[in-house]
């Protein structure tokens, strides 16, 4: 067995949150260049200029690149020859994700029932975590704070098997073009076809893990990705909602085994702030 | 394109000349209110009790910012969504204030409501939080401190960057400018 401290995952939770908070991901920072040049509509092009520069501002004097530093989503890949030390596994990463808010100056987003008082637990805990035991000796950690004007505009739905790759589609494109606006345009749009309710929305979010400059490996599906991604960028919403034809910067999808009654599918809309970081231990 | 400094408080008619589309940039006072402030700020007008503000000609922006580090005026500051607030804004119109600051959509409600009263809807790029903290050079909380980011703040700001999206007349960017691009 491999011994590692509760402390050290902590170190790496909170170093990862800081890193993901202030510093865009080079694939992001890249598409929206890249697509700030081909944007047709001035205002458009004025947006993307002013996000772009936005990212740079928020890397070089390490303040968060948006206000809204997110719900704290962690994701695990938990080897099982590993033996973790001196302390309790989710409290190493709350206490992770507590110091990188404290001490990053990050907003702290979280209310501890949902219903009655909404009261805000005043240090961004609890996380979520999502764990995975896999073989080996290592930890692998993902982390990304999600957004909320985005994560509110995302669907679900149980689909039937004869509504087919077209139902889908239809699904897909209902959903950002009802988003509009609201979600922070240019998006990117995490899918998650099969499984059960949950797994559907698991692996929609873990999509959003991946590059955008990254298509499935499944060729059936990268083609799916890439013909969704176009149709988006038909729809005409554009940067920040103000007309343009760059709605999108991806679509990431990810599949599973599903029951022979089912189609479910979920779409995790996330915004231009597309945040995550890695690292394993 | 069109850029027009405006400076708050404004007047109704002042408010009436932005046409959707304009680039503004805002100097003076902006108040900061979101969900739970403004539930609190309708209970009170509900309550024809007292509100801890005075909003006659003043902007509100829906934000809810991260805490400014030592040193620094404000944290990043990008607008929040829009609608959530939607059903508090008609009251809020009607006790004079003449700007929204936001990002997303409107309801009708509050559009109808935005002509009969002559105030305007801005938006402020979202996601573009750490660059409009550089035009806000002091804050204060005014209200409901125990709110943390949710408290009403007053920004003491210098050409704060936004767009008129829509104006005293009801014209909608939201809804003319995806039109021109949509090829689907
Ligand atoms: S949707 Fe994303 S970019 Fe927009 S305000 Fe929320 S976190 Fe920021």
């Amino acid at each position: 067995m491999r011994k590692v401290k509760a402390e050290q995952i902590k170190d790496v939770i909170k170093e990862l949150f800081l890193k993901a908070n202030f510093v865009i991901g080079t694939d992001i920072l890249d598409m929206l260049i890249k697509r700030q040049k081909e944007e047709k509509s001035p205002t458009g092009k004025a947006v993307l200029s002013q996000i772009i520069e936005n990212d740079v501002i928020a890397s070089d004097e390490k303040i968060a690149m948006c206000q809204d530093t997110g719900y704290a989503v962690v994701f695990v890949e938990l080897g099982q020859e590993v033996l973790i030390v001196d302390g309790d596994f989710n409290e190493a990463i709350n206490q992770g994700v507590r110091e990188a808010y404290e001490e990053g100056y990050l907003r702290k987003s979280v209310v501890e029932e949902p219903l009655f008082e909404r009261k805000n637990t005043k240090d961004n805990t609890p996380a979520i975590v999502h764990l995975e035991i896999v073989p080996g000796d290592k930890i692998k950690i993902a982390v990304t704070p999600k957004g909320f004007g985005s994560e509110n505009m995302s669907t679900l739905k149980m689909l039937k098997p004869a509504d087919g790759i077209e139902g889908v589609r239809e699904f897909i494109i209902e959903t950002v073009e009802k988003a509009g606006p609201n979600p922070c345009p240019p998006i990117v749009v995490g899918i998650g076809i099969g499984g059960t309710v949950e797994k559907a929305a698991l692996i929609a979010k873990k999509s959003l893990l991946r590059s955008v400059d990254e298509r499935n490996n499944d060729d059936r599906y990268a083609r799916f990705e890439e013909e969704l991604l176009e149709d988006i960028n038909k729809l005409g919403i554009g940067p920040a909602g103000l007309g343009g034809i760059t709605t999108a910067l991806a679509v990431n999808i990810e599949f599973a085994p599903t029951h022979i009654a089912g189609l479910p599918v979920v779409v995790n809309i996330c915004c231009h702030a597309a945040r995550h970081a890695e690292a394993t231990i | 394109m069109k850029i027009v400094k405006i400076k708050t408080p404004v007047t109704t008619e002042k408010i009436r000349e932005l046409k959707a589309g304009d680039n503004v940039l805002i100097s003076g006072i902006i108040y900061t209110g979101r969900d739970a402030a403004h539930k609190r700020l309708v209970d009170l007008i509900e309550r024809k009790e007292e509100l801890p503000v005075d909003f006659d000609g003043q902007f509100i922006y829906y934000v809810g910012p991260t805490p400014a580090k030592p040193g620094d005026a404000s944290g990043a500051a990008g607008p929040t969504t829009s609608c959530r607030m939607d059903p508090y804004t008609v009251p809020m119109l009607k006790k004079g204030i003449k700007g929204m600051i936001g990002k997303g959509l409107r309801s009708e409600e509050v559009v109808e409501a935005m002509k009969k009263n002559g105030a305007v809807y801005f938006g402020a790029v979202g996601g573009a939080a750490a660059l409009i903290a550089k035009s806000i050079k002091k804050v204060e909380i005014v209200a409901y401190a125990d709110l943390g980011a949710e408290a009403i703040h007053r920004f003491y700001v210098e050409d704060f960057p936004a767009i008129v999206i829509i104006d005293s007349e009801g014209n909608n960017l939201y809804e003319t400018e995806p039109k021109k691009y949509r090829t689907i």
